[in-house]
């Protein structure tokens, strides 16, 4: 990691300079005559002119500035942040699989689609659904997929009435969100002290206007709910439908199943548990898998076969799908970096991910506990993550969640996920993925031990951290009051003003 | 810890009301609410003329952690709506019960008095929520 | 195997601190009769070498056809260095700036993509990214419904001129929350949005036009007059633009005497492989009144404490993690991975590179249509400017045309005929800068070849 800053690219540009080598030919100014003027543009982007070496100097440069996988344990929870093999990358972007245009035909196709044929069906295997879509392109798209089969269930059936999801109140700011996107209203229900569903409330939400529950299990509160069936019974005998938030099917990977459960619709974040890259913040996929009575409804496309050949299924094949979420097939790319990285975990390995994410998750509880940490559910065992609660430090010392997050940062480690759920007090939701070692999670209980006793000693140490990071903490409340969303040129910098004719520079 | 001046009503919502000579009601949020949402950065007023009902979001504040509606108390007309926030919403947090103020309604004619509270049945309530 | 680094002592040492003696001990809070047995329906594991194997297969029966297909998906040349950085670990395994400290690389690169793209659409801001073109637009119409004060009637308006895959995925976003879409039909012999088209809105509550620039035709929209149409009835205007074209054709923000409101689009032409359709990534820009309404992340400039410029999320408060059901979106990821490559190819392309590859696949779509109508059965379908695509319409059905076409390795075109029935046999055409002379010529012939063959039979 770099501290050094580095000054936005439109700062390296010098008119007249550019990468010619990466360009096309010039056609001529003939060979846009045709355009009328009243339609062209007459002033030029701001874009930076500058060689390919800058270019590239830059951006690493950049890369430089960040933590990542690849450089830092990033324990961040609720996020899974495994790592991300190699070969998964590198094979799905084989030359043939890069060119290939979505609109396509079929027969110029097969080895992609029998790939998307089998990533389907495996995602069925371990989740115990009956069939599968994979075109959502995040889980909140995967999310937004499954509520608006769960409404066109109900409304299929002239069951108009059904328009409230019930959601724990510790669920994910989505749930909520996404019941809005469908045209839903909200109905929020406690969780008890252990941190399972607070079933009496349950009891007294559900009705002839529950159109269905979000869950997720392990729960957001990092722990595995433990009553779910009669969950399941309560909403079932209400009319209502389960949908299963797939956050933390890294937890339970061949060890149960959602579809067993009793859960009617999943969505499965690939870029968690099937180690699709996070890119930064994207691209991530969210396929949606669904009990048979709800087949009807998946978006598409789905991929079918038919005889030997793998064909799309549309609309024309599910004339009461919920319709397209995506201009083509979302984010292909992402499904067979999923259904390569399924293909070498195979059978044997699905169980072991979770195995070890739980072994992984427990033994830093364990650690943690012993250092003086609370457990914010002590009498439970942790999944594939954990939740402590600085409450006792913060009162007692000063130093709060966002300030062991930040000094951990000085430790060279992410900080694991802040002040979510925020039904836990300073919380720190730890996730530390089955593919990090011992030695790395050793390494984060003697930090934190460290940040612990430098608290107690010397918290300003703490509370102005980070110090070693290429800025110190930043002004939110200036970035949101003084919005500065785009680079301005100065005085000092040129700007291209020259009129967009293709000429050779 | 909060200010509660004594010459004005609350809502359990978390809204002041003053009574102004002319018959307007002047609306904002408490101290003890922009205690909670912290340092704000915008604040969205309505536009005068607006017709309200008891009980309708009339306003949004929004710090970086936090964004919140705020609820008319009453049913009437917006006379209008604080424009000086819009370039210093801090104002809301340095001086909640002065410049801070939301907007200025006229309460439309025979609608049923709301159940407002007074300083120190207010006072009671951010203590029980652990103000 | 699955990438587990531990050890049997590590195993030992850690099942001891933990107090359980297997591992299966720590699912025990699981009710029992739901544990599953066995997993059926997944292959046994493939190692590194026999999945590259499987997956060298799998590409080859692909092929590499030569692609005259465009509808929203165009191939053009992607420099070497775009995904040779964008792939770097410490972009490709980073995930959200949550930590802004240690996230400045990400954070930097966003606020210079928002820069490029709200230059590029002549608006005033830009958000982080949306998934894709098609969403976005859905997104867009969304957000005109909550900028739009004056209108509460929801209803879109969309020609039919817009993509059909954008206008069915717009429903699919947008429709559950009550937003009616009203499609307006094209005028047959220009292929473009008619006046007449308009003229029975007048007087009516309409909350936003959408118009495609250049439309799904290929063919460009006199966008000028509908923006102040729009913009005089109180209808707010979203774009849906290709990037690309914006080296050329006049950015959304300076359409008519207002500008539009909203543009968005499909990312793709900019450094994104075709990919079999993703990931792509969706753009998003606006005039700075409207930013609250904007759904996604959007990265600011700011100060840290010690005075120096650093960058951070910003405007959070708009977002699903804090305003939960009143969220602009439920989204919460960008098209991060996408975006960086897309800035790496604005950088690497500058503005005269950009219009360097608009000029070139205009260039070489023109030279296609001449080829093509040269071909006896060939016709063009409308009259007027396009850029870089072009409906052609053929003298019998498409469908078996493109199979003998496919046969011979070629991709010619994407049929019309499924969406737009009423204009026969049709194919929509685009060469980029990445087709030759030779490429065109090729293609041309075939097709004389295949319509001989099919009248023949």
């Amino acid at each position: 990691m770099s501290t050094r800053l580095e000054k936005p690219i439109f700062e390296y540009s010098v008119p007249g300079r550019c990468a010619e080598d990466q360009w096309p030919r010039d056609p001529g100014a003939a060979a846009t005559e045709d355009l009328p003027a009243s339609l062209r543009r007459t002033g030029r982007p701001l874009l930076p002119e500058v060689s390919e070496l800058e270019t590239v100097r830059h951006f690493t440069r950049l890369s430089q500035l960040n933590f990542s996988i690849d450089t830092h344990f990033y324990p961040l929870g609720s996020c899974t942040m495994k790592y991300n093999p190699k070969a998964c990358n590198s094979l799905a972007m084989l030359p043939q699989f890069l060119a290939r245009h979505p609109l396509s035909p079929e027969s110029a196709g097969q080895g992609f689609l029998a790939c998307l044929y089998e990533l389907q069906e495996m995602l069925k295997a371990v989740t115990g659904m009956q069939a599968v879509a994979l075109s959502p392109m995040a889980g909140a798209q995967g999310e937004f997929a499954g509520v608006a089969m769960i409404r066109a269930y109900h409304r299929a059936r002239g069951d108009l009435e059904r328009n409230e999801i019930i959601v724990p109140e510790a669920a994910h700011g989505t749930n909520p969100a996404t019941a809005t996107m469908c045209g839903c209203v909200v109905r929020e229900v406690p969780v008890d002290p252990e941190g399972d569903v607070d079933l009496e409330a349950l009891k007294a939400v559900v009705g002839p206007k529950t159109a269905g529950i979000m869950l997720t299990n392990p729960s957001t509160l990092g722990v595995f709910e433990r009553r779910i069936e009669e969950v399941a019974r309560t909403v079932h005998a209400a009319g209502g439908l389960l949908y299963y938030d797939g956050a933390n099917l890294n937890a339970i990977l061949g060890k149960v199943r959602p579809g067993d459960m009793g859960f009617d619709v999943i969505h499965v974040n690939l870029h968690k548990t099937f180690s699709t890259p996070h890119g930064g913040g994207g691209p991530g996929a969210g396929p949606v898998g669904v009990s048979a009575r709800l087949a009807p409804f998946l978006p598409v496309p789905l991929v079918g076969r038919r005889g030997e050949q793998y064909v799309w299924l549309t609309e024309r094949d599910l004339p009461q799908s919920i319709g397209r979420l995506s201009g083509f097939m979302g984010n292909a790319g992402v499904l067979l970096r999923a259904y390569i990285y399924m293909r070498m975990l195979g059978r044997e390995g699905m169980g072991k991910v979770s195995e070890y994410a739980t072994l992984n998750a427990n033994y830093l509880l364990a650690r943690l506990q012993r250092a003086g940490f609370d457990a914010a559910y002590p009498n439970r065992r942790a999944t594939h993550e954990l939740i402590i609660t600085l409450k006792r430090q913060a009162k007692e010392l000063g130093v709060t969640t966002m300030d062991f997050a930040k000094r951990l940062l000085d430790h060279g480690m992410h900080a694991p996920t802040t002040y979510f759920p925020l039904l836990v007090p300073e919380c720190l939701l730890i996730e530390p993925t089955e593919t990090e070692s011992k030695a790395a999670l050793d390494a984060f209980v003697a930090a934190m031990a460290e940040i612990l006793a430098e608290a107690a000693q010397e918290p300003e140490r703490v509370t102005g951290a980070p110090h070693t990071m290429p800025v110190r903490r930043l002004d939110d409340v200036r970035a949101a009051k003084h919005l500065d969303l785009t680079w301005k040129p100065t005085a000092s910098h040129a700007t291209p003003t020259t009129p967009a004719t293709p000429a050779s520079p | 810890m909060s200010q509660v001046p004594a010459d004005l009503k609350y809502t359990k919502t978390h809204e002041w009301l003053r009574t102004l000579p002319d018959g307007t009601v002047e609306v904002g949020i408490t101290d003890h609410a922009q205690h909670a949402l912290g340092d704000l950065v915008f604040v969205e007023v309505p536009e005068a003329g607006r017709k309200l009902s008891a009980g309708d979001p009339f306003a949004v504040v929004e710090s970086v952690k936090a964004a919140s509606d705020v609820y008319s108390p009453l049913a009437g007309e917006v006379v209008i709506g604080n424009p000086a926030l819009a370039a210093e919403p801090e104002a809301i947090n340095s001086d909640a019960y002065g410049k801070g103020w939301l907007m200025r309604l006229r309460p439309a004619a025979g609608a049923p008095a709301p159940a407002l509270l007074g300083a120190a049945d207010y006072e009671k309530l951010i203590a029980e929520e652990g103000g | 195997m699955a990438f587990i680094p531990h050890t049997r002592e590590d195993v030992e040492s850690m099942l001891a601190a933990i107090g359980v003696e297997r591992i299966e001990q720590l699912f025990d809070e699981i009710p029992a009769n739901l544990r599953l047995a066995g997993l059926s329906g997944v292959p046994e594991a493939a190692n590194e070498m026999e999945i590259g194997r499987i997956m060298a297969e799998r590409a080859r029966l692909d092929g590499r056809p030569l692609c005259f297909i465009g509808a929203g998906a165009y191939e053009h040349h992607i420099p070497a260095a775009v995904w040779a950085i964008a792939t770097r670990g410490e972009f490709y395994s980073a995930y959200t700036p949550y930590q802004a400290e240690a996230s400045q690389g990400t954070l930097q690169l966003l606020y210079e993509y928002q820069t490029m793209m709200a230059s590029l659409t002549g608006l005033e801001v830009s958000n982080a990214s949306l998934y894709d073109g098609a969403s976005a637009m859905g997104e867009a119409c969304l957000m005109a419904v909550r900028a739009n004060r004056r209108s509460h009637s929801r209803r879109i308006l969309v020609p039919t001129t817009v993509h059909p895959h954008y206008r069915a995925t717009a429903r699919a976003v947008a429709g559950n929350q009550g937003l009616v879409f009203e499609e307006l039909p094209y005028c047959a012999e220009q292929g473009c949005i008619g006046a007449d088209a308009l003229e029975r809105y007048d007087g009516q509550d309409v909350t936003a036009l959408v118009i495609q620039q250049p439309n799904f035709f290929g063919r460009l929209e006199d966008v000028d007059a509908l923006c102040d149409w729009a913009h005089a009835r109180n209808i707010l205007v979203v774009a849906v633009v290709n990037p690309t074209s914006l080296a050329l054709l006049k950015p959304p923000g300076q359409w008519g005497s207002k500008g539009a409101d909203v543009a968005v689009g499909e990312g793709q032409p900019l450094g994104v492989p075709l990919s079999s359709g993703g990931p792509y990534f969706g753009f998003m820009a606006a005039r700075m009144e409207h930013v609250r309404q904007m759904p996604g992340r959007i990265v600011g400039r700011t100060l840290d404490a010690a005075g120096r410029a650093g960058f951070t999320l910003t405007l959070q408060a708009r977002e699903q993690h804090i305003r939960r059901a009143k969220a602009t979106s439920n989204i919460c990821t960008n098209q991060g991975l996408l975006v960086t490559a897309a800035t790496i190819y604005l950088s690497l392309m500058g503005p005269g590179g950009l219009e360097r590859v608009a000029a070139a696949s205009h260039a070489r779509t023109r030279e296609l249509v001449d080829a093509l109508i040269g071909v006896p059965g060939v016709r063009p379908l409308f009259r007027g400017p396009v850029f870089h695509e072009a409906a052609v319409a053929l003298d019998r059905p498409a469908a078996p045309v493109l199979e003998k076409l496919a046969a011979r390795g070629i991709l010619g075109g994407f049929d019309l005929t499924e969406h737009y029935p009423e204009l026969g046999p049709a194919l929509l055409v685009c060469a980029t800068e990445t087709k030759t002379t030779a490429d065109i010529e090729r293609y041309a012939s075939a097709l004389a070849e295949c319509l001989r063959e099919a009248r023949a039979a």
